[in-house]
């Protein structure tokens, strides 16, 4: 009987262990895919008429979006730079970009992820998603 | 025996007379005949026009002009090896040709020639060259600044130059944001009381041509209300300014509410004025709207899209599709075009991106006729096909972008482009 429970117990847990497992892989797999969906219908709302289709930017005022630092690398600046804007002038393989971007804080916490998410993982670029998460503590944070 | 002495005598002072001319024209180039490449360089042209590449990968080639002798000035918005002026000449005459000197520190758009001198402007400043008989820079390390401390920040940044016929100067000081809103390109951001950047920029300004390191305080604001021009020309039958404004953007981006993305990239026109001392074209109050064909008051200022603005901004003289962006204006004064093209406008359209997500527009150089400076028919496609693509969807995408126009002595048009740096040359083609 001891052993009966026991197995009982054993393929319980197995089963429901192997249940939450299927659960969170099945999270992990659809969220990005939904946040990117959602990216881009954001990215055609706010950002195309500067970036592009391609986002590939206009030669000496937007800048491209494409394989660069600022798309790829440090997560704060690009998550600041949605929220506060950028008002100077940057490079970028050499080309100076001099258009002013206007702060989007009006996108709530997980429009930014979304629409960071799809430009971090398209036009070329494969990155992380962004989380919800990080643009809460960053919009929360004092510091540039 | 007199008439036998004469003769070779004669021949004896021609021959002297043509070596010292030859001697005191050294320098003297000839006009290259104009021939066209067989594929007229890529370019749609009306039908009797051919085209032929006269230079190549010149760096970002704005605004150029062409000597009495054909040779070619063309400045550079960034310099290249240090320099940002290029002379070019076609001493072989195999029809393209080849950067002779180049000089100047600085990048920049513009540069003209008048009465003995080469103008050429930075984005704050403008410089004089003296020329010498064949119109070659004499001293090209020491220009006179004649203009200095002119407002130039991220947008709308660069500089035009005109003159007229009186030793005035014509500069353009294109105002450094779209609307003039309290946060530029934002959200229902408002625009600020009474705009005050106007000052300083936003219009064209009038100086003197032969005075040194004049500022705002020498200058007079000459037209206001004009956001952005880099497509200027003085109209010699009517003795009178006009220029090409870049209208602005962020309709639909801006204020969602009252645009959708497609009257965003339909509207406003890319207006073409004729500038009278003292005119006032309404930026930022007011735009000039495609379809209504008016003045209609800015969002930014409490328009709905509908309200029409003060009486008190000129309209337009011509109105093209919006946001193609005009970065120069010629009036056709040579004799190698058919009649129809005497006195009228070009215009060399960089082409748009203020029209994402619809297709972009512009990337062509259009042609209006006029009469006695006021337009004589309807606008017109005359040379197309510099992208190289049927329709471009983002800027990048387009191989070439005109940029500058020029008329060589013999009637041809130069048309610049500064994305490979290309130049073309535009012939009436008389043997077809």
């Amino acid at each position: 009987m001891k052993k009966i429970i026991c197995a009982a117990i054993l393929i319980i847990g197995f089963l429901s262990n192997s249940k939450a497992q299927i659960k969170k892989k099945d999270i992990v797999a659809k969220t990005p895919t939904n946040q990117l969906a959602k990216g881009k219908i954001l990215y055609a709302k706010h950002c195309v008429v500067c970036h592009q289709a391609d986002g590939g930017g206009v030669m000496g005022l937007n800048p491209p979006l494409i394989k660069t630092d600022y798309v790829l690398g440090d997560q704060k600046r690009l998550i600041n730079i949605i929220l506060k804007g950028l008002d100077k002038e940057i490079e970028i393989d050499g080309e100076t970009y001099a258009n002013p971007m206007p702060g989007l804080s009006h996108l709530s916490d997980q429009e930014v992820a979304d629409v960071l998410s799809y430009i971090r993982n398209n036009f070329g670029n494969k990155a992380s998603i962004i989380s919800p998460a990080q643009v809460k503590v960053i919009r929360a944070s004092k510091t540039k | 025996m007199r008439k036998k002495t004469i003769i070779p005598l004669f021949i004896a002072c021609l021959v002297i007379v043509g070596i010292s001319f030859s001697f005191m024209n050294k320098h003297k180039n000839d006009v290259t005949p104009f021939k066209p490449d067989a594929d007229n360089a890529g370019l749609k042209l009306p039908v009797g026009f051919g085209a032929n590449k006269v230079a190549d990968n010149l760096g970002k080639a704005r605004h150029i002009v062409i000597t009495k002798d054909g040779s070619i000035y063309i400045k550079l918005m960034k310099v290249v090896d240090g320099k940002g002026i290029l002379f070019l000449q076609d001493k072989d005459k195999d029809g393209k040709y080849e950067v002779q000197t180049a000089f100047c520190n600085y990048g920049g758009t513009g540069v003209t020639i008048k009465n003995g001198y080469l103008y050429a402007s930075s984005d704050k400043e403008v410089f004089r060259y003296k020329l010498d008989e064949n119109e070659q820079v004499i001293d090209p390390a020491n220009p006179e600044k004649i203009i200095t401390g002119l407002l130039a920040r991220r947008q709308h940044q660069t500089k035009s130059i005109l003159l007229d016929n009186e030793d005035n100067i014509y500069v353009n000081i294109g105002a450094p944001t779209n609307s003039c809103q309290e946060n530029d390109r934002g959200l229902e951001s408002k625009g600020k009381v009474g705009c005050p950047i106007l000052d300083s920029a936003g219009g064209i300004w009038q100086f003197k041509a032969n005075k040194l390191n004049q500022s705002y305080a020498d200058g007079l604001r000459y037209a206001t209300g004009i956001r952005n021009v880099m497509g200027l020309d003085w109209n010699t039958q009517n003795n009178t300014l006009y220029v090409m404004q870049h209208g602005r953007d962020n309709l639909n981006s801006s204020w969602p509410k009252l645009f959708n993305t497609k009257q965003s990239a339909e509207i406003p026109a890319e207006a073409m004025y004729m500038i009278k001392k003292g005119d006032n074209a309404g930026w930022p109050y007011v735009y000039y709207d495609t379809y209504q064909h008016k003045n209609i008051l800015a969002p930014e200022y409490g328009g709905d899209g509908k309200k029409e603005g003060s009486k008190e901004f000129i309209n337009p003289i011509v109105a093209f599709p919006a946001h193609m962006a005009p970065n120069a204006l010629l009036f056709y004064t040579g004799n190698m075009f058919p009649e129809r093209y005497k006195q009228g406008a070009f215009v060399a359209f960089h082409g748009s991106w203020n029209r994402a997500p619809e297709k972009q527009a512009g990337y062509f150089v259009a042609f209006v006729p006029f009469k006695d400076g006021k337009p004589a028919g309807e606008w017109e496609v005359f040379a197309d096909g510099f992208s190289g693509l049927n329709e471009v969807m983002a800027p990048r995408e387009a191989l070439h972008r005109p940029c500058g126009l020029a008329q060589g002595p013999d009637g041809s048009l130069y048309v610049t482009d500064d994305v490979k740096g290309t130049v073309y040359r535009i012939g009436y083609n008389i043997n077809k």
